[in-house]
């Protein structure tokens, strides 16, 4: 294993560019380094102007997903030696604006998570005296692992939907509403289902299945679109079947 | 939903997409691959439609249209669309246990049992028609 290893990095300094350019940056290349320690010991060492997000250095925070060589990644779980002998691109996320070099603009994915509600909704609330609302396990199973996500957006970097449609609500919001509909204290379905089912919903999908592979925490956002469009399909004929109402 | 950001924000860069977006990784071009196959799904259930109409309009135009049929071109288009429909069910099979999740006395059935039932249902129909078609 090489000892240093080229970190070809994305420059967008909007004061003096109006187009992506590439800077490279020697840096060492231990083999627990990942590529955000990468761009760390550029910060600190080498060029203190690059600008990126990051928090944690754990993947929990979802804050530093980059395109490393042309994939999204979380950069604190991509190892550097896995690139070697380099160079490694860096580039911020696809289909988002880019600010400056690396960090990119998330409001519209902001806007749009609020919108499927992902949270508990209740239609109503039941005393306090009544205690909590508990869970079996297997109920739990039901959302757990649609409850993983961390909103680092690599699944709208990976999306070509998203790209294309920006008005897609896309993998991580459809997801997140399906891990609300899954829990048995939720009552909200039928809220999300308004919003979901419209075409920028779950029908925008067209299951290009990207949004899974790339996702660092196995969520599986394709799965929860495919299987809300099915639960929208049984619903529409179940109204269609009996309109004066589904018991 | 509007995708909504900042009106007026000159500075941002707003990166276009290229319109050969789906060969920049493998699994696009796949993806890509699956959407045409369903043209040759279409024209798959054309031809078999156009082949009962042929029966019932009698023996000689059932030959027409099996001399037409054995026409190179026409062979061609028919090899091309087995190996996309192969590809169209194929690849539907493998990404359906992500779509269906199935219990069975609480417990949730495998993927791989989703995805193998349905191979064994088209094995089973394949057989059918193999016996329909070739048994005495």
């Amino acid at each position: 294993m090489p000892d240093r290893i080229t970190l070809s990095v994305a420059r967008y300094r909007p004061e003096d560019e109006s187009a992506i350019s590439f800077q490279q940056y020697e840096v060492p290349c231990h083999k627990e380094w990942v590529v955000l320690d990468g761009l760390n010991y550029v910060k600190d060492q080498l060029d203190g102007t690059l600008t990126y997000r990051w928090s944690c250095r754990m993947g929990v925070c979802g804050s530093c997903g980059m395109n490393v060589n042309g994939e999204p990644k979380l950069t604190c779980a991509t190892f550097l030696a896995d690139y070697a002998p380099g160079p490694v691109r860096v580039e911020p996320m696809t289909n988002f604006p880019v600010i400056r070099d690396l960090v990119v603009e998330i409001g519209d994915f902001m806007r749009k998570l609020t919108e499927v509600k992902p949270w508990i909704v209740r239609k109503e609330e039941k005393p306090l005296s009544e205690g909590e609302y508990r869970q079996t396990p297997s109920e739990l199973e039901e959302y757990k692992q649609f409850s993983m996500c961390i909103n680092c957006l690599l699944c709208y970097a990976a999306c070509p939907i998203y790209g294309l449609e920006p008005d897609f609500i896309g993998p991580a919001a459809i997801a997140l509403a399906q891990r609300y509909n899954l829990d048995g204290r939720d009552q909200g379905a039928s809220e999300r289902l308004e919003i979901l089912s419209q075409h920028e919903g779950i029908w925008g999908c067209t299951f290009v299945g990207e949004c899974t592979k790339v996702c660092p925490k196995d969520v599986d956002p394709a799965g929860a679109i495919q299987r809300y469009k099915l639960s929208a399909s049984l619903a529409s004929l179940k109204r269609l079947l009996m309109p004066w109402g589904v018991p | 939903m509007r995708a909504s950001y900042t009106e007026y924000h000159p500075r941002w860069l707003r990166r276009r997409k290229s319109t050969y977006w789906w060969l920049e990784r493998v699994s696009y071009l796949a993806f890509i691959l699956r959407e045409l196959s369903s043209v040759f799904v279409v024209w798959t259930v054309a031809f078999l439609l156009l082949l009962v109409h042929a029966v019932s309009q009698g023996d000689n135009s059932y030959r027409q249209f099996l001399s037409w049929s054995a026409s190179t071109p026409v062979l061609l288009l028919n090899l091309t669309s087995l190996l996309f429909v192969v590809f169209h069910a194929a690849t539907w099979f493998r990404l359906a246990p992500q779509a269906m999740v199935v219990h069975v006395r609480g417990r949730r059935l495998p993927g791989a049992w989703i995805a193998a039932s349905n191979y064994l249902a088209w094995a089973l129909a394949t057989a059918l028609v193999a016996w329909l078609l070739l048994g005495d």
